[in-house]
C-alpha cells in the first residue's frame, strides 16, 4: 500500500496475507496451475517452469481478449512475464514479474513477487504475498487496487479474497 | 477460526480509535518500525505494542523482519473481504434507491 509517498523514506514493498481453509498443496496448485489461475481474480493462464531460471508467462483468457476487443484494445499474447528465482513447492515461490498489458507498467520493468504458504492449525494455511515494487510506481498503484474505480480491478487484495473464496466454497466472488 | 470468527476479530480490532489511527499511519506510509509508530502517538511503547498485536492477530497488520528491524505493513485483504462480503451486496441497492429518488425529485410536477 505504499502508493502515497512523502518526503521521508518510503518502502516500495507491499505485503498481503490471507488465511485460507485449504491445504498448502491446494493453494500452491491454485497459484501455479493454469486451469486454476483462470478461475479467480483477473483470470488468465499462468505458465511456470518451476526451477530457478525457468520462465513465467501469463496468457489472457478468451474473456479477457473479448472484453479488450470490445473496448478497442488488442491485448498482447503474453500479459505478464518473469523468471523463477526459487520454487519450493508447496511453500515458497519467488519470481520476477513484469506487467505487459500497459505501456507504463511494461516500461517500469521487472518487479519481484514472493508467495509464502504456511500450514497452521485447524486446516488453515496462511498465504503471504510480498511484492517488491522498487522503481515501479505505476504498477504499485495498479496492484494495490487504488485504480479500481477506473476499471483496473481490485489488485492483490481482490485477487487474494477471490482465491480464498474459490478454494473454500468452490466458487469465486464473481461466479 | 471459522469464517465469522475471522471477520469478528477484524471488526473488534477496528473498533478502537488508536488502532484505526495506526492503520491510517501505515496506509500513509507502509513498512514502519515500532519506534516510528510510537513517535506518532502519546502512548507508552508497551501500549502501542499491545495495539499492534491485536491488529496482527486480526490480520490487518503483517510484521516482517528486514535485517535487524521489524517492519509493519498494512494488510488490506481482511478489509477487502468485508467489502466483498457486505458492501457489494448493498451498494447496488443504494444506487438504485438514489436513482429512484432522483427521478422522483426531478419529475415535473
Amino acid at each position: 500500500m505504499s502508493t502515497v509517498t512523502d518526503d521521508s523514506v518510503t518502502t516500495a514493498t507491499q505485503v498481503y496475507r490471507v488465511y485460507i481453509k485449504a491445504t498448502a498443496e491446494a493453494i500452491w496448485q491454485a497459484i501455479t496451475d493454469p486451469e486454476w489461475s483462470q478461475r479467480y481474480g483477473y483470470g488468465g493462464y499462468v505458465h511456470y517452469d518451476l526451477r530457478p531460471g525457468g520462465a513465467l508467462t501469463v496468457n489472457p483468457s478468451e474473456e479477457m481478449r473479448a472484453a479488450s476487443a470490445a473496448m478497442g484494445y488488442e491485448i498482447p499474447d503474453v500479459i505478464i512475464d518473469g523468471e523463477v528465482i526459487e520454487a519450493d513447492p508447496p511453500h515458497k515461490l519467488v519470481t520476477t514479474w513484469r506487467m505487459l498489458m500497459d505501456a507504463g507498467t511494461a516500461a517500469e520493468g521487472f518487479t519481484r513477487i514472493t508467495y509464502e504458504i504456511k500450514s497452521l492449525d485447524a486446516g488453515y494455511c496462511s498465504l503471504t504475498l510480498v511484492h517488491e515494487l522498487d522503481g515501479a510506481p505505476v504498477l504499485a498503484a495498479l496492484v494495490s487496487g487504488a485504480q479500481e474505480e477506473f476499471g483496473a480491478g481490485g489488485g492483490h487484495p481482490w485477487v487474494l479474497s477471490d482465491l480464498k473464496s474459490l478454494l473454500e466454497t468452490g466458487a469465486g466472488l464473481a461466479g | 477460526m471459522e469464517s465469522d470468527g475471522e471477520l469478528g476479530s477484524v471488526f473488534r480490532a477496528l473498533a478502537d480509535p488508536t488502532r484505526r489511527f495506526l492503520l491510517d499511519l501505515l496506509f500513509a506510509r507502509d513498512g514502519r518500525t515500532l519506534t516510528e509508530l510510537e513517535s506518532e502517538l502519546s502512548m507508552t511503547r508497551f501500549g502501542v505494542m499491545k495495539h499492534l498485536k491485536v491488529l496482527e492477530e486480526a490480520g490487518l497488520v503483517v510484521a516482517r523482519r528486514s535485517g535487524r528491524e521489524k517492519l509493519h505493513f498494512l494488510n488490506p485483504v481482511p478489509i477487502r473481504m468485508i467489502h466483498d462480503r457486505w458492501i457489494d451486496k448493498y451498494t447496488e441497492r443504494h444506487v438504485t434507491a438514489l436513482l429512484d429518488l432522483k427521478n422522483e425529485l426531478e419529475k415535473p410536477s
